[in-house]
């Protein structure tokens, strides 16, 4: 009697360890959560002392043309206009997600509807290769070949947004690409026998009820391609020219938020003003990837609906 | 007697090299209600969806026999079957409105048919879903999802969008097994009302439901087709001993 009493009161095995598995996974959301959190923090707090402790007005930092930190202009103020580096993350992005979105949707089209078993065999592969290239080669082979493709078509020194936006289609492709695939394969197969049997060609079924079933997943798909491309930076960095003045046309020389960053972090004094500048760029990369992820989620619960 | 309007002789079909269906001999007359009936996987289903060629989306199904609507081999090579769907519609077992407004669902067949005119497409809607019994609970609604209905709402969506293209024959898949019993009734009365302009061959589990709506009634058995009847003759007094057993619950 006691030994049953005392077996039942006491905490068992698979208590035990239902606590340690608890109690791990909890440590580990912890940790994430304090990376996460002190990287916010580091970088605000940076990234904002070029408004409180340098007193750049916010706007002028948003809406200036001319950076050159380190200069002053007529009444002393710094020249800290991120204008034409925003405008130039902005237009690259927008950019390649247009060129790769006809693209990505064409081949997961294909893949899913037209020849699954090729696509399968074939193109899966590929676009899973493309995602595993480290972004040097791919600005690697922009340089190589993107940049003198436009300078013999367009002019010029070849360097620029269209160049920037090129490398980026390429890259973003295959992430666009395979998200795609995946929602076009989640769209119940009934739509497409319930479309067939009404008398649908196989090309009215696609894009008249899957296609149309998936766009909230393929808005998502471009939209992640929009992030991933906002916040590349070396790859860009090759191709796009590097400075930093305002676009006037898609093949003058520009500059993105990253490519400045990445060129400028390693030259500049901790604390400086040059510093602390850099560090509000990358305060509006955090922030604007904050906000492809609420697109993202808001496109998600409007999909669930 | 009435004109046959579908005939199906020899009808075999391959899963492979497996034979699934063993020679069904199965014709129709025009108008009416035909109930296929038959314990799971004796081939009725399978062989519903022969006869508007949706094996066709499957690699690695052959099948044979003769089939004709209206005098026309279905399976001829240079047969259109986009028509052929035009011409006989189905309805599946899981309601599936398109994820797009009731009023766009409707119109889906005519769309695909090329017609844009919104005259037509109204009345076309309008027609379709008070022939579904349906109209009287989504006129207001006509540009909501569809798929904020009930099931048994939108089973007779799917019923009204099949009948939308106008087709002779109307094939019916189980169409009330994936709903609950009020439901059901509703989409068995709207079946009812449409079986005096309508050739229908339903598929269905429930021999009540058989019973209740068909006029003949077909029994199948792993894959072959033991007894076609009349379904007050069927019900009462069948000519097989094996559909005696199967409608009394001897097996099945």
């Amino acid at each position: 009697m006691d030994e049953i009493q005392e077996a039942l009161t006491k905490t068992s095995k698979a208590t035990k360890k239902d606590r340690f598995g608890r109690s791990v996974s909890l440590l580990a959301l912890i940790l994430i959560l304090a990376v996460v959190i002190s990287i916010f923090w580091f970088v605000a707090s940076k990234g904002l002392a070029t408004f409180f402790k340098n007193h750049v007005s916010l706007w002028s930092f948003l809406t200036g043309t001319k950076w050159a930190p380190g200069q002053v202009d007529a009444h002393g103020k710094p020249l800290v206009g991120a204008a034409p580096m925003i405008v130039g993350s902005f237009l690259v992005t927008f950019l390649s997600a247009l060129i790769a979105t006809p693209f990505a949707v064409g081949t997961a089209v294909f893949m899913t509807e037209i020849s699954p078993k090729r696509g399968a065999k074939i193109l899966q592969p590929v676009t899973e290769l493309l995602v595993g290239i480290p972004s040097v080669v791919y600005g690697f082979v922009g340089l190589t070949v993107v940049v003198p493709a436009m300078r013999h078509l367009f002019g010029g020194s070849g360097f620029g947004v269209l160049a920037g936006s090129m490398v980026l289609f390429v890259m973003i492709l295959p992430t666009v690409t395979s998200m795609t695939v995946d929602t076009l394969r989640a769209v119940p197969k009934r739509y497409r026998e319930a479309a067939l049997a009404l008398g649908a060609t196989r090309w009215q079924m696609i894009y008249k009820v899957i296609l149309r079933a998936a766009t909230p997943g393929i808005l998502t798909a471009i939209v992640f391609g929009m992030a991933r491309a906002f916040g590349e930076a070396l790859a860009v960095q090759m191709v796009v020219g590097n400075a930093a003045l305002m676009p006037h046309n898609l093949m003058s020389p520009s500059a993105t938020l990253t490519s400045i960053l990445t060129q400028g972090i390693g030259n500049t004094v901790m604390g400086s003003l040059e510093n602390n500048a850099l560090w509000s760029l990358a305060l509006i990369l955090l922030l604007m990837s904050l906000v492809f992820n609420l697109v993202i989620r808001a496109i998600g619960k409007k999909g669930a609906m | 007697m009435a004109e046959k309007i579908l005939v199906t002789e020899n009808v075999r079909l391959y899963y492979g090299e497996k034979e699934a269906l063993h020679g069904i001999n199965l014709d129709y007359r025009k108008y009416g209600i035909t109930a296929l009936i038959g314990p799971s996987g004796s081939g009725k289903s399978t062989y519903l969806r022969a006869l508007n060629r949706m094996h066709d989306l499957t690699d690695y199904v052959t099948v044979t026999g003769t089939f004709l609507l209206n005098g026309e081999d279905i399976y001829a090579p240079n047969m259109d079957t986009v028509q052929l769907r035009k011409q006989i519609g189905m309805v599946f077992q899981q309601p599936m409105p398109f994820p797009f407004s009731i009023y766009d669902n409707v119109a889906f067949g005519l769309r695909t048919d090329g017609v844009k005119d919104k005259a037509i497409l109204d009345e076309k809607v309008e027609s379709s879903l008070k022939a579904a019994a349906i109209w009287d609970e989504v006129k207001d609604d006509l540009h909501k999802s569809a798929l904020s209905l009930s099931g048994g709402q939108q089973q007779r969506i799917s019923i009204a969008r099949a009948l939308a293209t106008s087709p002779e024959i109307l094939l019916l898949d189980e169409p009330t097994s994936a709903l609950d019993p009020v439901s059901a009734n509703l989409v068995e009365n709207t079946l009812i009302q449409l079986r005096e302009q309508y050739t229908m061959i339903i598929v269905t589990h429930s021999m009540s439901q058989a019973s209740r709506i068909s006029d003949r009634t077909a029994f199948f058995n792993q894959g072959k087709l033991i007894e076609v009847n009349d379904t007050k003759k069927m019900f009462l007094n069948p000519d097989q001993q094996m559909t005696q057993d199967y409608i009394s619950g001897r097996f099945g």
